[in-house]
Formats: structure tokens, sequence, C-alpha cells
């Protein structure tokens, strides 16, 4: 209780206090003091009441639910009463079948998104700083931005308006130029090429915000400078521009890279099936039809756990490097 | 002849740059545009022509939207959403903005504890399942608590309103205080209306989160006349037979790809309608916490 004083900034901690006046303060004098910053504070604990109530029940419980991965969850038994099995769920989880595929599904998917759809971003971010039709540019973004904020099922909707093999536009041209339809979405071959480019489509508008802010912060004079120099424009963006949001580039690289783990569970859950699980099936969406739809709480929960705990080694790491790259962390 | 060049150069790379942003524009609008040309495309209609792309505005049969605008499982699937958007988002703005104004306070005892206390389920998740048997305890399964209350805060939309909170000016907030306003005095009638950015922001963002809402609702809305307009359209596309979900009248005029069609149509036009008008503050917000260095 005593550090919580000393964070305060005008409160004097209470260690300080006695230094300051010299004498013992009793017990009962602290629990005095102590109810008097509570009650000088009561407003801002009453508004934080329903937010503690919230993260209590919502936030903190599961994280004592958690424990049934550990444990051989009966429902009836409850989480506490269900009996302790150790590692056993864990143990299941890394023999089976399904742990490497799960394993790289997930990663190949997440580093696909990231190696193709961030160039994408950065190339999209360059032309729009560069085009000298501002109106073009702010119409393009309100374009672009657009899909970032569509659900994935009405994603999943627009892509077999695209693809189906029936009636997709895609497919029609096919067979307009006398090819055989293609199923996208039921084929092995396709269904990674479908995941990573419907990502691509929705969400390379609305990620070149960081890097427009970045070329935003640019100091101009800088490709004045370079202009009366006779540098050329390919040289203005490769010596000044590039440069200017390559840090941009190294933290958002990080932040993904600590986020590996989520190859998109929505995304998915909407567009797999049973044809293309070897290559679509991704930790989350094993983790969803074990624990949902096979009722095995604890093996779901032991995996994912084993995903939370990976995911924050490889957050906190991100973190850690971004920090050491710009001087200052995202979470902190 | 040298500037000559140059420009000639400047012409060249001024071509590519556009006819590059012209080139992803179209590639963003045709999927959509092709949505709506195959809702209004009637029965029996076959043009291979134009791949769908374009429909002679004689024959647009808005049969399909007729159809769809007049079922009961539409109507109330979209009332259900429009209950599940406004009450989810005003739970979360009264949750949200008084813990983050309490965390703002750099004097508060304890903030330092709180904020570890909020970021720790930030970092790091307990996962689909002890959640759901949280939700499943408290019986809130089959009820619209089970879509709201679970992420009644989130935690990055949080400590992006602190951050906003801390950057007020002290000077307005201590003069009320000495004028005897007490904290959710100051709070009202001081910070909130210096705070209409955020606000606008932060419940725009909560909005759209539960207007695309469908995973939640497929975990705990069983019952189908609590499920919300992404479940129903979620059924309608993958159901071999839509008949199960919505009567599809087999004598109208609408086939069933127009009707798929629409029913996507009508999910995403709040959005179309509402974003392009409050984009400027979706993009403030991103960067208010995207690049807090």
């Amino acid at each position: 209780m005593r550090r919580i004083f000393t964070g305060g900034g005008t409160m004097i901690g209470i260690t300080k206090l006695k230094k300051y006046i010299g004498v013992q303060i009793s017990g009962n004098q602290q629990l005095v003091y102590l109810g008097r910053t509570l009650y000088k504070y009561r407003w801002l604990y009453f508004m934080m009441l329903p937010g503690l109530v919230y993260f209590t029940l919502f936030r903190y419980l599961p994280l004592w639910n958690a424990q049934i991965a550990f444990k051989s969850f009966k429902p009836l038994l409850g989480v506490w009463d269900s009996p302790w099995v150790g590692f056993k769920n864990f143990i299941t989880f890394f023999n089976s079948f399904y742990f490497t595929q799960l394993i790289s599904n997930t990663v190949i998917i997440s580093l696909l998104k990231l190696v193709l759809g961030m160039p994408m971003a950065i190339f999209l971010a360059l032309c729009i700083y560069e085009t000298a039709f501002k109106r073009l540019a702010r119409f393009v973004q309100t374009v672009t931005y657009l899909p970032h904020f569509l659900s994935w099922v009405i994603m999943y909707g627009i892509l077999l308006v695209m693809l189906s093999p029936d009636s997709g536009l895609i497919n029609e041209a096919l067979k307009a130029g006398g090819k055989d339809p293609i199923a996208f979405l039921y084929t092995p071959d396709w269904f990674r090429v479908v995941v990573v480019g419907s990502d691509i489509w929705k969400d390379t508008g609305w990620s070149t915000i960081l890097y427009l802010a970045a070329l935003m912060s640019i100091d101009p004079t800088l490709f004045e400078a370079a202009a009366v120099d006779g540098a050329s424009r390919m040289q203005r963006i490769w010596h000044i521009s590039l440069p200017g949001i390559v840090g941009t580039i190294v933290v958002v690289t990080l932040l993904r890279l600590g986020n590996i783990l989520d190859a998109g569970f929505q995304q998915i859950f909407m567009l797999y099936s049973l044809p293309v699980y070897s290559v679509g099936d991704i930790i989350d969406t094993w983790v969803y039809r074990q624990g949902v739809l096979e009722f095995q709480f604890s093996l779901a929960t032991a995996v994912g756990l084993f995903k939370g705990v990976i995911g924050l080694i490889l957050v906190l790491t991100a973190n850690r490097l971004t920090k050491q790259f710009s001087g200052s962390g995202i979470y902190s | 002849m040298r500037t000559l060049t140059k420009s000639w150069d400047d012409i060249f790379f001024q071509f590519l740059v556009n006819a590059f942003l012209l080139t992803l524009m179209v590639a963003v609008l045709i999927p959509l545009w092709r949505v709506f040309v195959m809702s209004i495309t009637p029965l029996h209609y076959i043009d291979t022509k134009t791949l769908g792309l374009w429909l002679d505005p004689r024959i647009w049969s808005f049969e399909a939207y007729k159809q769809l605008l007049s079922h009961p499982s539409f109507v109330r699937a979209t009332t259900n959403s429009f209950i599940i958007t406004l009450g989810g988002t005003v739970v979360n703005m009264l949750l949200t903005v008084p813990f983050a104004y309490a965390l703002s306070n750099p004097d508060l005892p304890g903030r330092k504890f709180f904020i570890t206390m909020a970021l720790i389920p930030f970092l790091f998740n307990a996962g689909l399942i002890p959640t759901y048997l949280v939700v499943q305890k408290m019986s809130l399964i089959d009820t619209y608590w089970a879509v709201i209350l679970p992420g009644a805060i989130n935690i990055y939309n949080l400590l992006v309103m602190k951050s906003f909170f801390e950057g007020l000016p002290d000077e307005l907030k201590e003069a009320a205080r000495l004028d005897g306003a007490n904290e959710l005095q100051v709070l009202w009638h001081v910070v909130l209306p210096l705070s209409k950015p955020i606000l606008l922001t932060v419940g725009l963002w909560y909005a759209v989160g539960h207007w695309n809402e469908f995973f939640n609702a497929i975990l705990y809305l069983n019952d189908a006349k609590l499920q919300p307009l992404p479940l129903l359209l979620r059924n309608i596309l993958l159901a071999a037979n839509i008949n199960e979900y919505v009567e599809y009248d087999a004598f109208s005029s609408a086939p069933v790809s127009a009707f798929r069609a629409a029913s996507v149509f009508l999910t995403m036009l709040p959005i179309i309608i509402i974003y392009p008008r409050v984009q400027r503050y979706f993009t403030k917000g991103t960067l208010l916490g995207g690049v807090k260095q």
C-alpha cells in the first residue's frame, strides 16, 4: 500500500512525511491518513467503480477460469472442483497430428499478409503523397479506406460476387475465355491466395495512414534543396521520402511480428471449409471447433493459453526492440 | 534542354503515379459496384458480354429489395442490430469515459496499479472458452447483454482516451475545482465539451464494431429472435437453401443471387452512408493512438 502514495505527484509519501516532520506516525494515524486520501478522491474512485466491476468480471474472471487448461473440466463440477491433470491437455495438443499444421498455417498466412500487404501500402502512400492532383488523392483515400469498415461477413458476400463458380466475376471471365470455372474458396491451391488477396483489398488503404503521417512530417525544405541540387524524382523518393518513413516501417513490422499468431480469425472463420482445412485451419479456428463445437473445453483452453503465452513473449520482445529503435515503446 | 527533359520526366512520373491511383480505386470499386448490379438483376436475365458489370437501367429490378424489406426476419434482424449498436455504444461510453478520466488524473492514489490492471488483459488474453464460461455462468446467454457486456471497455480505446484527457490544459479543471465543483461536474462541464473529437472517434469505433459484430452473436445468441443483421446475412449466404432463414418466394421475379447481393448491399449501406462524413474522425483517432511516440 505504501508505494501507492509515493506514486502521486502532489501527494507526500508516508515515509517522506515521517522524515519531514521527524516524528513516528502510529499505525492508527496511517489509517486516518489513508482514509482522508481516499475521501479526497472519492469522486474519482466512484467514477471508476463500473469499470472496476467490468474488469473483474469480464477480464480477470476469465483469467481465473483459464486454470481449466490444467484440469479435466466437468461442467457439473465447475471450474474449481474439476480434477487437476497437469500438462496433459498441452501434451495432447503437442503430440497431435494438427500441431505442426496449425502452427505453420497460422505463421505462413500471417507472414504472407505482412510481406505482400506492406509494400503495397507503402507504395500507395508514396503515390498519394506524390500525386499533383490533391483532389484525386483525397478521393482515393476515401474509397480505399472504406473496405476497412466492412465486416468479414460482408466481405464474404463480396467475395462470392467476385469468385463464386456460377456467377462470380472472375469465373464469368474465365468462362467467356473458354476456360473452366474454379471454386477458389474450396481449392487448397487457391485458398491462401484468396485469404491474402482479400486482406490486401480490405486493408491496404487503411494501412497507409501511418505512412502518410510520417511522410507529411518530413521537412519540405529537404525536397526543395534536393530539387535545386538537381536530384531526380526517384532520387528524392529514395533518399528523402523512404528514409523519412523507415522508422514507421520498422515499428509496424515489429508490431505485426509480435502478433504473428493472429492470422485473422474472423476472416478464416467466414471463408474456410472442410476441403481447405489443410492450408487454412489456424490456431484460433481450431480452438473454436474444439471448444464450442466439440465441447473439449479444457483442451481448447490449453491451446488458447499456449497461444497467449507465446503471443505475450513475442509482443514484449517486439516492444523492447521498438523501444531500442525509436526511444519509446508502444505500451509505455 | 536540361529543364525540358526534366519536365518530361516529371510528366511521365505523374502519369505513372496517377495511373496507379486510378487503377487501385477501380479495383476497390468494381466488387462493390458488381454487388449492386447483381442485386438489381431480374430473373432469367443472362448476358455474358458485360460480365455482370453493366445493366440497362430500363430492366433494373428492385424486387429483391422489396421482398427483403418486407420480410419479418429481415426487419427483426435490422431492429436487433440497431438496438445492439445504440445500446452497446451507450454502455461502452458510460464505462470507458469516466474510467479514462479518473486514470488521466496524475494525482490519483493507486493510479499506477489501476493502469497496470488495465494493461495486463490487453497483453494477455485468457481466450475464448474462459470468457464463454463467465457469460454462461452469469446467465447472459440469449440476452442482448451477452454481446454488449464482454467488450464493454476496449482497452485500446481506453488508453487513447486517457492520453487525450491528459493533454487537456489543467488550468480550466483547477478553476472549476476551486469553484467547488466535484470531479463528476468537472468531467461533465469542463472536460467533455473540450473532448468532442475523441468522443466521436471512440464512439464511432465502438458503433462500427457493434454493427459488424457476428462472432459473439454466433456464440451467445441462439434465439433467432435476437440475432443481428450480420448473422442473418451469414445464414443467407451460406445456406444451400435460403428458405430455412427467409422464405424465398419461388414465384418472385428476383433470382437467388439478387436476393443474396441485396442483403449484402443493405448490410453495408449504413456504413457507406455514414463513413465518408466522419472519415476524418477515424483517421485522427488512429493517429492519436498509433504515433504516440
